[in-house]
């Protein structure tokens, strides 16, 4: 009943607001060479299946028109005619067969991921992706940045929603990327339409795709298989840059990545500490165990109050940075900095009313860190 | 001799048990046929009610009635609870009243163990369902329940999840061997293979299907089980498990249960089509054999659901070709049901309207699966709503129309009753309109690229998410009408004669209307 009530509610408010969008009604054609090509294979066999709808639906609807009672038709008497029944099976066998040979080369094609000029290794998490540049010592997580508040109804929606990330995945244009695609918890799929690219992402395999985009420019796409509650908040972002502008962003994504390093030397303050923690809390922890620390049910345990959370610290800092395997639970060693773990693992001691008053100093996280590498 | 007689005669007297007895205890064909049709509408609801939730959380982009753990636990359970709560046992319902019926037979071979298939089912229903009030939630991993998240990262409850599969599995096992005994050997004296109706020989040759991959399924199931509590590592990549295999195992059972529930679909079209045309079914043989062509290609297409997982190129191939190979059998089923209308005399009944709703949309759903069926451009497809708009097409204008279809036909033999012929129409028009409505966008989503099984969804999205949102709840409520309609075929309405329809091909129309409670006591002779 209340669900009902919402739903008449949403209604009415839904014709206040102004219409979100565009009623796209096909494929987009994308803006490789595969999905291109792969767009034509879809044009085709939507155009065959709409001719024989034509002629199958064409027969029927005279027949309803013409051959009704109503009308005086009186029904005759023939049940079955050999010559027209071998016809109706070879026909369709014959188109099949021209379908499958424009398929069958495209197929080929796709699966041809040799000679690449660059090697990302793309893993899937349990709700984002991460990037590993093979031989350039390049590797970082991408998540979802849409804001709560959006998601909620609370603030209105941007244009990229669900749609944006914090740091996108960059290659170079007109090179031939080869993606690795694995997973390290559950079933995801890599998926950006512009580029015809889906391939699963599995624990335990390592598939091969590859893409080369011959425009600079970006391109969205989303995780393909259910992979749990956040499935639909782990978008993919592709920024596709200019050789030399790729050449410069590895140089300072390097950098930049030897500076977050560097920071884990630093002493901070309490309150920095806290502030920071809070941060990084909300964007890597809150999906599980909630803004608040109460957890959802008994799936994502809380933090508020939980023995882990006020009792020794090593036990804390060791479910961070190792996770626990088998659970959800993920080890956050790669994922985050020695600061950005120190600071979190501060915070959840500290907040909600868990008073423990300790904080874990980023060096200490830095030395596990260099330990277990 | 003499005490045999009597002891028919006696029976002949019998009427039902009275009261509740009747129907716990009854090995009667119609009493179970009408428990499994009662409980499969009563899923249907219930399955229903959760895709309405789905729909109206999906309304308008943003979170507003449901938590994304709670969607998934909707989409999975809307699944699981459509597939072998409503769709399967309506079938099994209808095999229940009609086969006996139309072979000539007083019963179905094996009573008991009817009685005993129908009853496993409320019980492994009410385990399913109960999950959903339990710690963590029910299952929430999809229909198709891939491991490891249905194992290493299940909810607790997904261990009563895989005992309530295994009991519809029991379930369906006995009712499809019940199904195979009962057109072996009950078949009235001169009613040859050839002879059988085609609802007859599609239940014959799905309940082959259902005996072949029902064990599968369990063996799949039981794997989960191990490894959620006895230590081995089937799916788990990390103890040396494959992930990969769950999904080949799942789609071989997997793939013949999508044929098992229209291969019986495509029966009760062919019999109700031949009647409102007022000509006979044209190509009864190449409708026999395309079916089994059908049923043989089942088993070795199931990667066809798998064409992203990476599977090598010549694997890609082969399920490529198979997979565009089941249109020629199909093609060949609606070529000869276009051919049975063509110069016949038709009119438009309830069923009939049914039935040729059921051409129509179901060769749309087939369209869209020869679409999907070329792998690469299923690159771009799968785990879209093009796949949802694709498999919707098949089974709610397909298999659920085909059912209700059914349904309308057979009611005046099973109550002696007309329905009312003007809110038969109705229900049928409003329910066009509004699963038209539903599925019909969803193509449109899926190519822009809306995956399936999201809570939420990016803007470009929203306006055909609205509209299909608006369809299903104009379906779902339309269903309320069928409600109505049934209950008063059931107490009263203009009477049915024997014959019901103008010339109806087919035993079960000789017997009078209500269908007596043991049928054909005497074999009827089949010239
Ligand atoms: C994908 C979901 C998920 C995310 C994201 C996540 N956790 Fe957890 N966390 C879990 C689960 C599940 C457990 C329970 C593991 C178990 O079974 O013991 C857990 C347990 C914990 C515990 C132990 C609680 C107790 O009392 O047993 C701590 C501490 C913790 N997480 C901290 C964090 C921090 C810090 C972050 C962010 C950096 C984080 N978690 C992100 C799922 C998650
Ligand atoms: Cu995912």
């Amino acid at each position: 009943m209340r669900v009902a009530a919402q739903f008449l509610l949403l209604a009415l408010a839904s014709g206040a607001s102004p219409a979100y969008a565009d009623w796209q009604l096909n494929m987009p054609r994308g803006v490789t060479e595969i999905s291109h090509a792969v767009f034509d294979l879809h044009m085709i066999i939507f155009w065959i299946c709409v001719a024989i709808a034509v002629v199958v639906f064409g027969v029927m609807f005279w027949s309803i028109f013409h051959h009704r009672k109503s009308r005086g038709a009186r029904a005759e008497n023939f049940h079955e005619n050999t010559l027209v029944e071998v016809i109706w099976t070879l026909v369709p066998f014959v188109i099949l067969i021209g379908m499958a040979v424009p398929a069958t080369a495209t197929l080929v094609k796709m699966y041809d991921s040799s000679d690449a000029e660059v090697d990302i290794q793309v893993t899937g998490y349990q709700w984002k992706w991460r990037y590993q540049y093979l031989g350039e010592d390049i590797d970082f997580f991408s998540s979802l940045t849409t804001p709560r508040e959006q998601i909620n109804n609370e603030a209105p929606k941007d244009e990229n929603y669900l749609l944006e990330v914090d740091n996108p995945l960059v290659i170079p244009a007109g090179k031939k990327v080869r993606f690795l695609v694995t997973a390290a918890d559950v079933i995801h799929s890599w998926w950006v339409p512009a580029f015809a690219v889906k391939k699963d992402a599995i624990p335990g395999f390592i598939n091969e795709a590859w893409t080369n985009v011959p425009e600079p420019g970006i391109y969205r796409g989303q995780c393909a298989e259910l992979c749990g509650k956040d499935h639909g908040f782990m978008p993919i972002v592709v920024e596709v840059k200019p050789q030399a502008e790729y050449d410069q962003w590895l140089v300072d994504t390097r950098a930049a990545q030897a500076a977050t390093a560097a920071a884990a030397s630093q002493v901070l303050s309490m309150d920095e500490l806290m502030a920071k923690g809070e941060q990084v809390y909300n964007t890597a922890c809150a999906a599980c165990h909630q803004t608040n620390g109460q957890g959802l049910g008994s799936v994502f345990p809380a933090l508020k109050g939980s023995k882990i959370a006020l009792g020794d610290i090593e036990a804390h800092i060791d479910i961070v940075v190792n996770g626990k395997a088998g659970t959800a639970m993920q080890a956050f060693k790669d994922q985050l900095s020695a600061v950005d773990l120190a600071a979190v693992i501060t915070w959840e001691r500290n907040a909600w009313g868990n008073n423990v008053g300790d904080k874990v100093d980023p060096a200490t996280i830095q030395k596990l860190k260099e330990g277990t590498e | 001799m003499n005490t045999l007689t009597r002891t028919i005669e006696h029976t002949e007297q019998h009427g039902p048990a009275e009261g509740l007895s009747r129907w716990f205890f009854t090995t009667n064909h119609k009493d179970i046929g009408t428990l499994y049709l009662w409980f499969s509408f009563a899923m249907f609801l219930t399955g229903g009610c959760m895709a309405l939730m789905i729909r109206a959380e999906l309304f308008q982009p943003g979170l507003q009635l449901i938590e994304p753990g709670f969607f998934n636990q909707m989409t999975t359970m809307h699944g699981l609870i459509m597939v072998f709560g409503a769709v399967m046992p309506a079938f099994v319902g209808l095999a229940n009243w009609m086969l006996p019926l139309m072979v000539g037979a007083p019963d179905m071979a094996l009573p008991r163990m009817n009685n005993w298939s129908f009853w496993i089912l409320p019980f492994a229903f009410a385990m399913m369902l109960s999950t959903l009030f339990m710690e963590g939630g029910g299952p929430n991993f999809g229909w198709t329940f891939y491991a490891p998240l249905s194992t290493t990262y299940a909810p607790p409850s997904v261990t009563f999840f895989i005992f309530a599969v295994h009991m519809m599995g029991i379930s369906s096992i006995m009712g499809a061997i019940n199904v195979v005994v009962t057109i072996l050997n009950m078949r009235a004296p001169g009613m040859t293979m050839m002879k059988l109706p085609l609802f007859v020989w599609t239940w014959l040759i799905t309940a082959f299907l259902l005996i072949a991959v029902m064990p599968v399924l369990a063996g799949v199931v039981t794997m989960m089980l191990m490894d959620i509590h006895f230590g081995t590592s089937f799916f788990n990549a990390a103890g040396g498990g494959d992930p990969v295999l769950f999904q080949h195992v799942f789609w071989f059972f997997g793939h013949p249960e999508v044929y098992i529930m229209i291969l019986p679909a495509f029966g009760i079209v062919s019999e109700i089509i031949p009647t409102f045309a007022r000509k006979r079914l044209f190509g009864y043989a190449s409708m026999v054999y395309a079916t089994a062509s059908i049923a043989f290609l089942s088993f070795i297409v199931w990667a066809h659901h798998m064409f992203t997982v990476g599977i090598p190129l010549m694997g890609e191939l082969f399920f490529m070709f198979a997979t565009m190979l089941i249109a020629v059998p199909t093609g060949v089923k609606v070529f000869n049901w276009v051919a049975t209308m063509f110069r016949g005399s038709m009119t438009f009944e309830t069923p009939m309207l049914f039935a040729l709703a059921f051409v129509v949309l179901f060769t749309i759903g087939g369209f869209s699966g020869l679409m999907l069926a070329i792998a690469p451009a299923d690159f771009q497809y799968h785990d879209t709503y093009f796949v949802v708009a694709h498999f919707h097409y098949v089974l709610v204008p397909g298999a659920v129309f085909a059912i209700m279809a059914g349904v309308y036909y057979w009611l005046p033999k099973w109550t002696g009753h007309y329905y009312n012929e003007t809110l038969g129409k109705v229900h049928f028009w409003i329910s066009f309109i509004g699963v038209n409505l539903t599925f019909f966008p969803m193509h449109f989503i899926g190519l822009a690229g809306m995956p399936r099984r999201i809570p939420d969804y990016a803007l470009q999205f929203a306006d055909f998410n609205m509209v299909a949102s608006v369809g299903a709840f104009i379906f779902g409520f339309s269903q309320l009408i069928f409600l109505v309609l049934v209950i008063k075929t059931i107490r009263g309405g203009d009477r049915a004669p024997a014959q019901v329809w103008e010339h109806p091909q087919g035993l079960e129309w000789t017997l009078p209307s209500p269908a007596p409670y043991h049928s054909f006591v005497e074999p009827p002779e089949v010239k």
